[in-house]
């Protein structure tokens, strides 16, 4: 079954045509172009699809697009400002975060959700009481980046990115 | 994936007459279960209705200190909610323990109690399942069942129901909200999920187009001390060899009241009633602690690959109940 729907993807209006079985992360890569979403498992089980949807980090590939119809995403690809990379991502770049770059983009949009999350105040299961305290342990960042894989292994300089980045975007730490 | 119509509900009596009209038709809450499940050709349905539009994403106080949660509420903002992490702590905490930040920000909180069963078996269409397949066969009785059942399984399926969350909420006796043709059920969430028995391809006592609209938590003064913990082969991101949730009030030494719940034992969240009863006036003591979760575990039969199981779960009920006793948690 055909059907019409509409996405904002990375400030551009975009309208597409699809199969109700497209998923949103083959809406983004094989409709749309949009490649910062990357497909890894395809079960939700390894987070490089991961983007903001509607300001929240989301796996794409276990959405129906059709379901998704009208909602604002924000790839990878979208958090740059006027050629200024997204603090996240300069710290990506600055600790060395990365092997082969595959899951990047997913653990940046992941964090850039998360660094959100942990500043409206959400707990996580390692936090004491469920009261979070200023700025976030590094089993905090573990925890809460749990859901993004990389099989290179850059983990401890995911961990040393994002507090960085947790740092210079006005986390209280 | 086969094709498939979908429809968006835009109010609850319609998307229950339409799911109930058409027996391959199903509800599409967040969808992390059930479009994987339609990419692995576990689920084929002709129809798919989003409820995810439908008013049900509140979190209200009821009269009398109870607390409604509608069904479509995200399992993050439920886990976040001020009052969830004050009054039951246990059921914020098993929200966390589960899946990933990205899919609790999908994952609703009908969406989480109508999950499926990990089993391999079940999630691979090329081998027998009785509960994909009633009738196929069950592959894990004699095949890898390390993570399968241990209390009331059966020859047809011995696997185990994987929700964090619902363990919590048996432990809590929440009531499940249903929506069906001739009006609304309350079903206790004891009740909601079955054991397999001869009819394993039944994982709730729901009807085919019955709508989840609301979970209740009761008032209930015990939760506020209350806890999960959860066993798994890694530290976050897995699901659960052994869970428990626990609820518990000593006064004078004693307990005054308990409220105990595991997950990965069975097909259902197991709430442990002996073990309670075992407790409830008894001496808050570690001797005490260990019958308990004894009484509870007398009937496990465990497989192959799986007796692991038993002095795990009787040793994380021990260590969680004197970590409560302690108000270390």
């Amino acid at each position: 079954m055909k059907t019409s729907i509409t996405l904002r993807v990375d400030g551009e209006q975009r309208s597409l045509q699809l199969d109700t079985r497209t998923t949103l992360l083959d809406a983004l890569r094989e409709h749309l172009g949009v490649t910062a979403a990357k497909k890894g498992c395809d079960h939700g089980q390894c987070g490089a699809c991961t983007v903001l949807m509607d300001g929240r980090r989301v796996t794409t590939c276990l959405s129906l697009a059709v379901a998704c119809d009208g909602a604002t995403i924000i790839t990878a690809e979208g958090l740059a400002r006027d050629g200024t990379l997204h603090p996240v991502q300069q710290a990506f770049l600055d600790h060395d975060a990365l092997q082969c770059g595959y899951c990047t983009p997913g653990q940046i949009c992941s964090a850039v959700g998360m660094l959100e999350e942990a500043r409206a105040g959400h707990p996580s299961f390692v936090t004491k009481g469920l009261a979070l305290a200023a700025g976030l342990s590094d089993e905090e960042i573990r925890e809460r980046m749990s859901g993004n894989l990389c099989r290179c292994g850059a983990y401890v300089n995911i961990v040393a990115a994002v507090r960085d980045a947790m740092g210079k975007t006005g986390f209280p730490s | 994936m086969t094709p498939f119509d979908y429809e968006r509900a835009t109010d609850a009596s319609s998307a229950v007459a339409r799911v109930s009209a058409q027996p391959n038709a199903v509800f599409l809450g967040g969808g992390t279960n059930l479009v994987d499940h339609m990419r692995l050709g576990v689920a084929r349905p002709e129809l798919v209705v989003d409820v995810t539009r439908l008013p049900f994403s509140a979190i209200e106080p009821l009269p009398g200190g109870a607390i409604r949660i509608g069904a479509g509420v995200r399992n993050s903002d439920l886990a976040a909610d001020r009052t969830i992490r004050s009054r039951y702590p246990v059921l914020s905490q098993a929200l966390l323990a589960g899946a990933s930040g990205q899919l609790r920000n999908l994952a609703t909180t009908a969406g989480n109690l109508l999950q499926r069963t990990r089993c391999a078996y079940f999630q691979d269409v090329t081998v027998a399942c009785n509960k994909r397949e009633p009738g196929s066969g069950c592959s894990a009785l004699d095949g890898h069942n390390r993570d399968h059942a241990i209390l009331g399984a059966s020859q047809q399926c011995v696997a185990v129901h994987p929700s964090d969350m619902a363990v919590a909420l048996a432990a809590l006796d929440a009531t499940v909200i249903v929506l069906g043709r001739h009006g609304e059920r309350r079903i206790p969430v004891t009740d909601f999920h079955r054991l397999p028995g001869n009819a394993p391809e039944s994982d709730t006592v729901l009807e085919h187009g019955e709508l989840i609209t609301a979970v209740e938590l009761p008032a209930l003064p015990v939760a506020e001390r209350s806890a999960y913990y959860k066993v798994r082969d890694r530290a976050s991101y897995a699901f659960a060899l052994v869970s428990v949730a626990a609820a518990l009030h000593v006064s004078h030494g004693r307990v005054e009241d308990v409220r105990i719940a595991f997950g990965g034992l069975a097909h259902k969240p197991w709430r442990a009633v002996r073990a309670e009863a075992t407790l409830r006036g008894a001496p808050a003591t570690e001797e005490n602690y260990r019958r308990a979760a004894e009484a509870e575990l007398v009937d496990a039969r465990p497989l192959k690959h799986n007796a692991f199981k038993i002095p795990m779960a009787r040793n994380t009920l021990q260590m969680l109940l004197r970590q409560l006793a302690a108000g270390a948690r």
